[in-house]
């Protein structure tokens, strides 16, 4: 391992400079094509009908239209996308012959400028018979409910029972058993810049060429050439430097990248789209909300034998790839941090009639945890112990690593209880207590919360196959999936300086800078002599299915391949230098930028030196040794398998850790919650630029606040859209965030070469729970456990009013239960609690 | 989102500004700071023929002292009100209200007439209207008319302005020297409009109450003034038991609607506390 | 079609377009400065926000034709000498931005909210930048840049 002056310092961004200064290239900056036209999507109105017909008449008439498609030009030309699931689920870049949410994509009308387009696609009739609606996802499985998909017959997508160990006895063997309902909104990622895409075709030599800021899994990429009918290699996606932000919703972008290649193949003109923000709230995508029951098992000492999820994610109108994620993105860290055997999960993938989903910063876990962390502060509360405690005796030991959980993840490093110890420390979580009491005391209403999380990095795409049945897995005519692979090329020129290469698609993570952070220090040079070129181009870079800046996989994959391709380069230099030096290989060494004799005595050569020679004068070069001087490395995990007969999948190749402690005071008139304190301390392994790490923290965290208090795409009953503008659907602003206090443990991983993972998710996923555990400890004077998300003070207040008419508690109840109704359901609180059997 | 077509005009007196808003026959509109009505035209939700845009005649912005009124000309920009001393001296009830307007860049471009005109319930403008009893002076072809505050706000987003009316001067009375003020706001996030917003102004002496005034935003469909709820301070002083009990007159005084920020039960819950809060701070700063 | 005649960045600048044509879409397609970004076009988001006669405006919500005669500033505009201006050098220092879309909005609100406060709190840091949304920074490095670049802003006036 070379000495590392430059990884873990927070070394200012490269990107920065032309950030700043209005000279990023983002996808609606710089026009890569002359004379493109522009494209507006009409959409339904209406959340569930039948198309009856299209007149275009008075859209196509209209001066500067040159054409427009409909789902009949999509029926008739493209093929539905492959789906996760096996029913028979017809999902189209576009509406064929129905709707199935408002503001599905009907009509594409293209303009010689987008005012135009806009103006003709209002004046595009569409002819609907409208059909009965259903949202919400439990209606959606009774037999009376409308089904979206004859084919399928119900609203059911995919269903799975997983079972871990022996639940059934775990349970029966407790001596404590508790239930909850949860559940969580259906929130999305609002990044600043919405999507875009520009497509080229050239007839000549079938080439389609789409520009667009698709982040990746490369996956989409052959989906999407299927889906058009093309060659994988007649179809160029190319990814601008600059992405302006995604969180996951880039990933979703692939079915407008089809639509928009459509539009340009039948019309013959460059197609540019941008979309606007009304449809991006309407119908990019979002995370599943999702209706949960969970079961604990546990002894009277706090240890948890077991857990039973019961999930219905609710996918809209469609289900579309990556979905079902949603329910088994985290299916290798199901059981969290805890070291619980016994499992059951009974998944239910649902379509109604909202808008569809994907992958949003956390994909899945936010939920997850939010459950979890729920139930762990529900079980302390009915066991009469503390919170810390009953986490505390549950959590994987360090002696425990690697640790391979029930559902087949394979924890590669960490100490828990460290990262834990170090929060509660930061939070002065005693002195938090005593102010609690104080504060009770004064009839304030001042909660605690804790939430831990095992946050999963790179994903291993072998875990989309969890939604399969084992038996179909097993069919020898079914392909295994697994991996996660990243490749980076590296060039030195003939002054020794660096090119570095990537096929990555980073969205404001800082490639650029991180890569040169490494490069300098494994060739020993400064980061300002190595250039990064970060531009995905499927023609140009090297790729693999799992390659994009998705699943917070640049930590640690891209920076893996980027470090290996060094350490090829330097290999390649140690043995140039031997042949130079006249001496044996293993005798050298690189060192400070030079290959050196490893005894420290004799003369050296410095990089410039080697560079100049290789480049100018080949003949130097030893026998066989290939000309010139680069090194691509393609790094893959090779723990990321496909999951086995028993549903067992390390679904993630690195996994960090996270513990939070908030404490928050809710203002007894106004349900107003106010952030006291908020402490975070996270294991990603070994930090290449901490500045940078801390930045996704932060944003990873306001993320988590905006969906646990903010943010919810919401529908009236009828199915209309109610959050389609920014007035509505509420993006935290500055004076929403809290100051939060951070720090790091760090377990370097043993899968990669310099020990970093993931952790560009981070707090999102802690934050719900978190929060709602803070807010449940608030309240708990007023019997309230909150279940529900987002807590917004209206709900909230609803909540504590009811409350308080009623008296003093004697159970303590959910927020919600059945959905919005606030009922809430019986829970001994601890003086009334029932016996312990 | 882009604006359908329209025509524009951007006259440069407040003569040519009547007479093509009266050539269109109520097809037009008046395009003041256009904080509220460029997103309506670019979510296509508002069609207008045309465009009257007030913003190059010079004539309409200004802060005067007049009869014990401060008068605005009706394109009066927010930040101009936000740091204006006159305001500062006369009106501090409208300084502190400016500071939830938007944000600084919603006004550096609103303006005081394009805000009461438009009439959101939920916006601070129209509240210290009504809690001052303000009055706003509409030009027509037929010359002017003053329009008591009780008089204008109609329905959400409806004044009672004639279509070929401009809404030309917002008149404020200076408030009594030593007079106490707030306006306490909730919203969900900072820069919103409100869920409820209340406007309070007190005048005391000592103990006693000479004049209370109280108006809402975000609680129905226009600002309403809470006179009984005044009453009861004018009558029992300012002490904990008649703010209670103005705060509890202010939740029966309200009739608001729910939406997905909030319910109607908690709105007017919410009146009755942040009409607790505005007059417990309002007399705290009153002096006399 | 009407014609603008306006001065960006000190430049002097004339087109043509329609009325009902943009602002912000005017200085990114007709003059071809996309520095200034488009992020809601209902003037919440804040990353068009540019100087519009020295103050803060959204250009998404405003008309090209009402910058006719107008001194406009865009983000292009702020670097000195081929020098970063102490603001930008702040954000850079202090990680106020990571996918840098909402910054040039972000860069021109606390310009203007520091020329009218210039030694603020944090709270009223928060409260200036509220005008502008950003979902990479949680705003913290945003606050910091702007903490720090308010006492070098006011020693230089």
């Amino acid at each position: 391992m070379s000495e590392t002056r430059w990884i873990g310092k927070s070394v200012k961004r490269v990107e920065d400079a032309r950030l700043l200064t209005g000279r990023g290239t983002y996808i609606d900056d710089h026009p890569p094509v002359a004379n493109a036209c522009h494209a507006a999507i009409v959409r339904s109105p209406l959340p569930h009908a039948v198309i009856r017909g299209y007149d275009l008449s008075a859209a196509l008439a209209l001066d500067g239209v040159v054409g427009a498609i409909t789902g009949e030009d999509v029926a008739r030309h493209t093929k539905p996308f492959s789906v996760g699931v096996t029913a028979p689920i017809h999902y189209y870049c576009a509406a064929t012959d129905r709707v199935r949410f408002v503001g599905e994509p009907v009509v594409v009308v293209v303009a010689k400028n987008r005012y135009v387009a806009e103006d003709a696609a209002e004046l595009v009739q569409v002819d609907y018979d409208p059909l009965p609606v259903v949202l919400d996802p439990e209606r959606a499985l009774d037999s009376t409910a409308p089904v979206l998909h004859q084919a399928v017959g119900s609203n059911l997508a995919g269903h799975r029972r997983l079972v871990y160990g022996e639940p059934e006895r775990a349970f029966r063997e407790a001596d404590v058993v508790l239930s909850e309902r949860f559940s969580f909104p259906k929130y999305g990622s609002t990044p600043i810049e919405t999507y875009g895409v520009i497509a080229r075709w050239d007839p000549l030599d079938g080439v389609c060429t789409v520009w667009s800021n698709f982040m990746g899994p490369f996956i989409m990429h052959p989906l999407t050439a299927r889906v058009l009918g093309l060659a994988e290699n007649k179809l160029r996606f190319i990814v601008p430097t600059d992405i302006g932000g995604s969180f996951g919703i880039k990933s979703s972008i692939y079915p407008y990248i089809a639509l928009m290649a459509l539009a340009a193949m039948r019309l013959g003109v460059p197609v540019k789209w941008i979309e606007d923000r009304r449809e991006h709230l309407l119908a990019s995508s979002s995370g599943t909300d999702r209706v949960a029951y969970r079961e604990v098992a546990a002894c009277r000492d706090g240890t948890i034998l077991g857990m039973r999820f019961k999930w219905l994610d609710n996918v809209g109108g469609y289900i579309r790839s990556p979905e079902p994620g949603c329910s088994f993105r985290p299916t290798g860290n199901f059981v969290g941090p805890y070291r619980f055997q016994h499992l059951e999960v009974d998944a239910s993938v649902v379509m109604t009639n909202k808008s569809l989903t994907g992958p949003n910063r956390g994909y899945a876990c936010g939920h997850l945890y939010f459950e979890t962390e729920g139930m762990m502060d529900r079980l302390a509360d009915r066991l009469g112990l503390d919170p810390v405690e009953v986490r505390r005796k549950n959590l994987v030991q360090p002696d425990q690593f690697p640790y391979r959980t029930p559902t087949g993840g394979l924890y590669d490093s960490g100490d828990y209880p460290a990262v834990f110890d170090k929060a509660l420390e930061l939070a002065r979580y005693d002195e938090l207590r005593r102010e609690q009491a104080k504060a009770r005391a004064g009839g304030r209403y001042f909660g605690i919360g804790l939430a831990l999380a095992v946050d999963p990095s790179v994903s291993n795409m072998g875990y989309v196959a969890t939604a399969l049945d084992p038996q179909f897995r097993a069919k020898p005519e079914y392909l295994p999936k697994s991996g996660a692979v990243d490749a980076a090329t590296i060039k030195i020129d003939p002054l020794g300086r660096v090119i570095a290469i990537l096929g990555t698609t980073p969205q404001g993570q800082g490639h650029q800078t991180v890569v040169s952070q490494i490069v300098a220090d494994e060739l020993g040079l400064a980061p300002q002599d190595v250039t990064v070129v970060d531009e995905m181009d499927t023609f140009t870079r090297v790729w693999s299915i799992s390659s994009g800046t998705y699943s917070s996989r640049f930590g640690s994959v891209g920076t893996s391949a980027v470090a290996l391709a060094a350490r090829k380069l330097k290999a390649k230099l140690v043995d140039y230098g031997a042949h130079l030096m006249e001496l044996p290989v293993a005798s050298l060494e690189f060192r400070d930028g030079a290959v050196r004799p490893r005894s420290g005595k004799g003369p050296s050569y410095s990089i410039k030196d080697l560079a100049g020679r290789a480049h100018w004068n080949t003949e130097s070069l030893p026998e066989g040794m290939e000309p010139a001087l680069q090194a691509t490395a393609v790094f893959g995990f090779t723990v990321a398998k496909a999951v086995d007969a028993e549903d067992r999948v390390n679904s993630s190749n690195t996994y960090g850790f996270i513990a939070e402690v908030m404490a928050v005071e809710v203002d007894p008139e106004t349900a107003a919650i106010k952030i006291l304190r908020y402490v975070t301390v996270h294991d990603a392994g070994t930090i290449i630029n901490p500045m940078i790490a801390e930045g996704q923290i932060y944003g990873g965290a306001l993320h988590g606040l905006g969906g646990a208090l903010y943010e919810e795409l919401a529908y009236d009953e009828h199915g209309q859209f109610l959050t389609g503008t920014f007035m509505d659907y509420l993006v935290p602003t500055a004076s929403e965030a809290p100051p939060i206090d951070i720090a790091h443990i760090v377990s370097p991983s043993p899968l990669t070469p310099l020990g970093s993972k993931g952790l560009g998710e981070s707090s999102s996923m802690t934050v719900p729970a978190v929060i709602a555990n803070a807010v449940s400890d608030a309240l708990a004077p007023l019997g309230i456990w909150i279940n529900e998300l987002p807590m917004t003070p209206s709900k909230l207040w609803t909540a504590m009013d009811r409350a308080r008419r009623a008296g003093a508690p004697t159970v303590r109840t959910g927020v919600s239960e059945p959905l919005a109704s606030f009922s809430g359901h019986p829970r001994p609180k601890p003086a009334s609690r029932t016996p312990l059997p | 989102m882009k604006p359908p077509k329209f025509e524009y005009h951007a006259p440069t007196t407040l003569d040519e500004a009547i007479a093509a808003l009266g050539r269109y026959g109520g097809d037009a509109k008046v395009l003041a700071g256009g904080q509220s009505l460029m997103p309506l035209l670019n979510f296509r939700l508002a069609r207008p023929a045309a465009l009257v845009d007030l913003n190059r005649i010079a004539s309409l912005a200004y802060i005067r002292e007049q009869d014990g009124q401060v008068r605005f000309g009706a394109m009066t920009r927010q930040r101009t009100i936000e740091f204006s001393p006159v305001v500062a001296q006369r009106l501090p009830l409208l300084k502190e209200a400016t500071r939830w307007v938007g944000h600084l860049p919603i006004r550096t471009r609103g303006t005081i007439g394009g805000s009461i005109a438009h009439a959101d319930p939920s916006a601070e403008y129209p509240a210290v209207l009504a809690a001052l009893e303000g009055e706003v002076v509409a030009r027509g072809a037929t010359g002017d008319r003053v329009i008591r505050a009780a008089d204008l706000f109609q329905t959400y987003l409806t004044t009672n302005l004639a279509p070929d009316e401009i809404l030309t001067e917002v008149r404020l009375p200076a408030m009594p020297a030593g007079a106490g003020y707030a306006l306490e706001e909730f919203a969900r996030r900072h820069g919103d409009f409100a869920i409820v917003g209340i406007a309070a102004v007190v005048v005391r002496e000592g103990q006693r109450c000479t004049m209370a005034r109280l108006a809402t935003a975000g609680a129905g469909p226009v600002p309403v003034r809470l006179r009984a709820a005044e009453e009861i301070l004018e009558r029992e002083g300012l002490g904990d038991a008649a703010i209670a009990a103005a705060a509890r007159r202010a939740t029966e005084l309200v009739d608001p609607d729910a939406d997905i920020h909030a319910s109607a039960d908690y709105r007017r819950h919410l009146a009755g506390v942040l009409t607790k809060r505005a007059l417990t701070r309002a007399i705290g700063v009153a002096r006399g | 079609m009407v014609t603008v005649r306006l001065n960006v960045n000190g430049v002097a600048h004339e087109g043509r377009c329609e009325p009902r044509k943009l602002l912000v879409d005017f200085i990114r397609e007709d003059l071809g400065l996309t520095g200034t970004h488009v992020g809601c076009e209902h003037g919440i988001c804040g990353a068009c926000t540019i100087m519009f006669n020295g103050e803060a405006a959204r250009s998404c919500i405003m008309l090209a034709v009402q910058a006719d005669g107008a001194e406009l500033a865009t983000v292009e505009g702020l670097m000195r000498d081929g020098k970063l201006h102490p603001l930008q050098e702040a954000f850079r220092e202090h990680h106020g931005l990571q996918c840098g879309f909402c910054t040039p909005g972000m860069l021109m609100t606390a310009l203007d909210f520091l020329r009218t406060n210039p030694a603020p709190s944090d709270r009223e840091i928060r409260e200036g930048i509220s005008a502008v949304l950003c979902r990479c920074t949680g705003y913290q490095g945003i606050v910091n840049a702007v903490r720090a670049a308010a006492p070098i802003l006011a020693s230089g006036r």
